[in-house]
């Protein structure tokens, strides 16, 4: 007689940003190594995983690229939406779902998104900003689209290790601030490295003749900062536990404008 | 006219940092900051104290303002505070349901 269920073999990787494992659970063997090229320099040997999603691969539809994105919490469990996924995740299970296409955007999305769910609740946020190393210490470069992420990530000298030109990812550890490198990218399509440090100075970029730095008030610094976090979620306690971690950081981390012409230079102000 | 009662709507978070008061709303977090009288009308609604003694005490003795103008000013700021959920307004005093989520006094 034949058998009424076929086992299908399940292929996971563990995706680690920011010191959190991430496994990952999929069917396709495809889609696995678009993951694996896709988060290269982030897929880690770990068996631990402090969170474990299903990835359910749904046929190619029409989907609609502005859609917003929606991120609810109910009865203990976060719903994630947008147009091209759906997903929903209980951290006291650390367990989850993903439902999209095969394509490596939407769980970027997602893993976005609980990556500021999780960093909220310890203090720390991902932050509008390029990032990188420079002896030992990290700096923050913020700023909207166009404000020059990428291009002053492009011009770093060799000894400075990047760790993004898009999204830096901020953790508290005890008192102190670290940034860690992660895989979300902008303009430069290159991913960081996977190292952190302790952040030494914050800068909120400008374009300019010439290259200078001058400090700022910290309400300035604050307000600026909270226009800059990425944060998705309706959820009022979140709300206001990364309102006061921005405050929080401001008053522990150095806070300056960086006004740049676009030129090597720039860099003999940092570090 | 009756007496208008003000208090902080526990479901934002503030903070106040050289001299800006900043508010962020807990439902979809937006962020605010209060000019000067904004500010006063945040710092003094405590839901037992009528907007008319506000005005009078902490308002007209700090800025170069007729009474009936300020009043009628601070009422429409109120309510303006009110509709995008930073105070609550009642005609009557407002007890306490929840502690405030803003800094402490």
């Amino acid at each position: 007689m034949p058998a009424l269920t076929t086992e299908v073999g399940r292929l996971a990787l563990v995706i680690e940003i920011g010191g959190m494992p991430v496994r990952v659970n999929t069917t396709d063997p495809v889609f696995l190594g678009m993951l694996h090229d896709r988060y290269a320099g982030f897929v880690t040997s770990s068996a631990r995983a402090e969170i474990e999603f299903d990835v359910d691969l749904t046929p190619p539809h029409t989907t609609d690229p502005n859609a917003d994105v929606r991120v609810i919490h109910r009865l203990g469990r976060w719903s994630l939406e947008r147009g091209d996924f759906r997903a929903q995740w209980e951290p006291s299970s650390r367990s989850g779902w993903i439902r999209q296409t095969a394509n490596p955007y939407s769980i970027d999305a997602v893993l976005r998104i609980v990556h500021t769910l999780v960093l909220a609740r310890e203090g720390g946020f991902l932050l509008h900003s390029a990032s990188a190393i420079r002896n030992g210490k990290a700096f923050l470069f913020a700023g909207v689209s166009e404000a020059g992420k990428t291009t002053i990530s492009r011009l770093a000298p060799p000894d400075v290790t990047l760790l993004t030109d898009e999204v830096s990812y901020v953790r508290k550890r005890d008192s102190a601030y670290f940034a860690y490198g992660t895989p979300f990218t902008g303009e430069l399509a290159k991913l960081g490295e996977n190292v952190s440090a302790p952040i030494a100075a914050l800068y909120f970029l400008g374009k300019g003749a010439e290259n200078h730095i001058e400090p700022i008030p910290s309400g300035e610094a604050a307000r600026t900062l909270l226009c800059n976090l990425l944060f998705f979620a309706e959820d009022e306690k979140l709300v206001q536990s990364t309102f006061h971690s921005a405050f929080e950081f401001v008053s522990r981390v150095p806070v300056s404008r960086l006004t740049f012409a676009p030129d090597t230079r720039v860099w003999e102000l940092i570090g | 006219m009756s007496s208008l009662y003000l208090a902080r709507n526990p479901r934002v978070a503030a903070r106040s940092l050289d001299g800006e008061m900043m508010i962020m709303s807990g439902r979809d977090s937006t962020l605010f900051t209060l000019n000067k009288t904004a500010t006063v009308l945040w710092q003094f609604a405590d839901g037992a104290t009528p907007l008319d003694q506000i005005v009078e005490r902490r308002i007209c003795s700090r800025f170069d303002v007729e009474p009936a103008e300020a009043l009628q000013d601070a009422e429409t700021l109120a309510r303006e505070l009110a509709s995008r959920e930073i105070l609550q307004l009642s005609e009557e005093p407002i007890l306490p349901r929840n502690p405030v989520a803003g800094e402490p006094r």
